[in-house]
């Protein structure tokens, strides 16, 4: 009886003690609304009616991307980083609520550019299993049949594009399909290519204001088109499958620069 | 009470967990003459029934896509954990693999995994086998969902003696594969005893062929656990085979046809040997290095020295070289009940 005196007043205590404020952003919101085009049009998937720059037809199956350390800038300079725990995101072009990213938690205030890598970041590619969790869990139900991870080089896969071309050379099956799988985050313990790009996307004239009453949404556009036409124009034809190689890096550049703001909507 | 208030909240000491399993720790030997332990114990502290756990979901078929190929298929006790006379495995459809299976002993020493060294951390490991088209052909959340479904054995059970509740995730299921690896130490060869003082546990012929191979051999299988862990060319004719080893990893052409310095612990058991199996004895293994070495572009520069290739050996020292090889063999290790197939589960 005693012992059970003990134990509630030890958890009345407890309690006590752990009253603390409330956090005052504990309800404001920003969303992260990804629209994935080509061109200016969205993407259709399975749709081969795409052109790149040196005039090849192509479709898109499969569109796949990591998101991860968001950070925001105030028009005071300031600026405001996503706890990294809560800043992996994976966007998938056929799952529409992994499109729409809601970061909770924001302070109060006006936010002018938004930034985030594409891609894990080297440091999260290298930690305990404990660590990845969630999008970063290979053995979570999402990553089935798009395996976002390399387990026999252990590494993340950054972006994922598939689809066909006509001007791809048939494989053994009778297909003519292309398959790009960007990762390499610069090597465990020996040095190789580092594909991590981040992205700074200031918001122009239209400040993201964020409140207690006001939970904007940002639409981040990613243009597919760019991954082939950018300061490298890149040939289905020649560059059909592009994975763990030097090459990817071209792709990486090129990527680096398709994503630009649609949109702030208060 | 002030002080018990701030210890409930505090997050470093957290109240104690009422479902964590009264379970035996396990320790795991650390001969003193081992280099220090890689692997983290502290991140995954070893336990009766995590070990226990380990060993059944090792010897479980249910890892790969129809339920044929465990672990232990191509990884088989008696021969050191390794695929007895396969110079590459045969996985799931009796696909054949890319690279001869190594031992899997005194994992917790190891800094990285696979001849190329693409792995670096044992929890992230057995992730690579079960997805690999050639091997189980598995996805992961397949496994995590087969084993949550499991009634025989009752895996929910088996990892909530383990691990305090029947929950079955990523880093469970990889950790408790690691708890039964890294308990898998083999340090009772006759040369294990031999270091430990018994002076004559080594016949004079094997004690002349220690000799020699520290004088030849220990450059790259250097120390107690016979290998430097770095990754070489070791002269192999590459011409027949695309196999570009540590390059697939690095993409530096630096790396091109390096693998990993296998330990020789149980190498007489071993057999067949190289990264591709094409040696099936260790005679045939010295012959390469005595007189077959290529010369490549990466060619290691321990294999060619005084502008010579190779290993200078005469017949006579090759064979006190081999025969003191054979005192490597842990026969304890190969027949010890507590790492075999437990009866169930479809190792092959």
């Amino acid at each position: 009886m005693k012992k059970l005196f003990f134990g509630l007043l030890f958890i009345a205590a407890a309690l006590q003690s752990c009253k603390t404020d409330p956090d005052p952003n504990e309800k404001n919101t920003l969303t992260l609304s990804f629209l994935n085009k080509v061109g200016t049009q969205e993407v259709v998937l399975g749709q081969e009616s795409y052109q790149n720059a040196v005039g090849e037809t192509y479709g898109v199956t499969t569109y796949n991307y990591f998101i991860s350390n968001i950070s925001l800038k105030k028009s005071d300079g300031t600026t405001y980083t996503v706890p990294q725990d809560s800043s992996y995101f994976l966007i998938k072009e056929t799952n529409p609520a992994s499109k729409k990213v809601t970061l909770r938690g924001i302070p109060t205030g006006s936010y002018t550019e938004l930034s985030f890598m594409i891609g894990v970041d080297s440091l999260r590619n290298t930690m305990d299993i404990s660590r990845r969790t969630g999008v970063l869990d290979p053995g979570d139900a999402t990553h089935d049949g798009d395996g976002m991870y390399w387990s026999w080089n252990s590494g993340y896969i950054f972006l994922k594009l598939e689809g066909t071309s006509p001007q791809v050379a048939a494989d053994a099956a009778g297909n003519r399909k292309y398959r790009y799988h960007i990762g390499g985050f610069g090597g465990y313990n020996a040095k190789t290519f580092n594909n991590l790009r981040t992205v700074k996307l200031p918001l122009g004239s239209i400040a993201a204001t964020v409140g207690p009453d006001q939970q904007p949404v940002i639409e981040v556009v990613s243009d597919i088109s760019k991954i082939f036409n950018g300061t490298q124009k890149v040939s289905l034809a020649q560059y059909p499958t592009v994975m763990f190689a030097d090459y990817s890096s071209t792709i990486a550049n090129n990527y680096a620069a398709m994503f630009s703001i649609g949109g702030v909507k208060d | 009470m002030a002080l018990f208030g701030w210890a409930a909240c505090s997050k470093s000491t957290p109240p104690p967990d009422p479902t964590t399993p009264t379970t035996e720790t396990l320790e795991m030997p650390q001969p003193s003459y081992f280099p220090s332990v890689v692997y983290d114990l502290k991140s995954n502290p070893l336990t009766y029934d995590g070990f226990q756990l380990g060993r059944s979901l090792f010897y479980d078929g249910l890892l790969s896509r129809n339920g044929t190929i465990a672990c232990g298929t191509c990884h088989q006790q008696a021969v050191a954990f390794t695929h007895h006379g396969h110079d590459l495995s045969h996985g799931i459809d009796d696909k054949i693999g890319m690279r001869n299976a190594p031992p899997i002993q005194n994992m917790a020493w190891s800094k990285e995994f696979f001849w190329d060294g693409g792995v670096h951390q044992l929890d992230l490991f057995p992730i690579a086998p079960i997805e690999n088209p050639v091997e189980m052909d598995e996805k992961l959340p397949n496994v995590l969902q087969k084993l949550r479904d499991s009634k025989n054995p009752n895996y929910p059970e088996l990892f909530k003696k383990a691990f305090g509740t029947t929950d079955i995730t990523t880093e469970r299921f990889t950790k408790a594969l690691s708890q039964f690896m890294v308990f898998l130490v083999s340090n009772n060869s006759r040369y294990d005893l031999y270091l430990r003082g018994t002076t004559n546990a080594l016949t004079a012929t094997e004690k002349e062929g220690l000799a020699l191979f520290k004088q030849k051999c220990a450059t790259c299988h250097a120390g107690e656990l016979f290998t430097d862990q770095s990754f070489r060319n070791n002269g192999l004719d590459n011409s027949r085979s695309s196999d570009q080893g540590r390059f697939r990893i690095t993409q530096n052409p630096d790396d091109l046809f390096k693998f990993k310095v296998p330990s020789l612990r149980n190498v007489g058991y071993t057999s067949p040997y190289m990264h591709d199996g094409r040696f099936s004895t260790l005679e045939q293994v010295l012959n390469h290095y005595a007189t077959n070495v290529q010369k490549t572009a990466t060619l290691d520069p321990a294999l060619q020295t005084n502008g010579q290739l190779g290993i200078s050996m005469t017949d006579d020292e090759k064979a006190k070289i081999i025969a003191f090889l054979k005192t490597l063999s842990d026969e304890q290790f190969v027949k010890d009940y507590r790492f075999a197939d437990p009866g169930f589960g479809k190792a092959f």
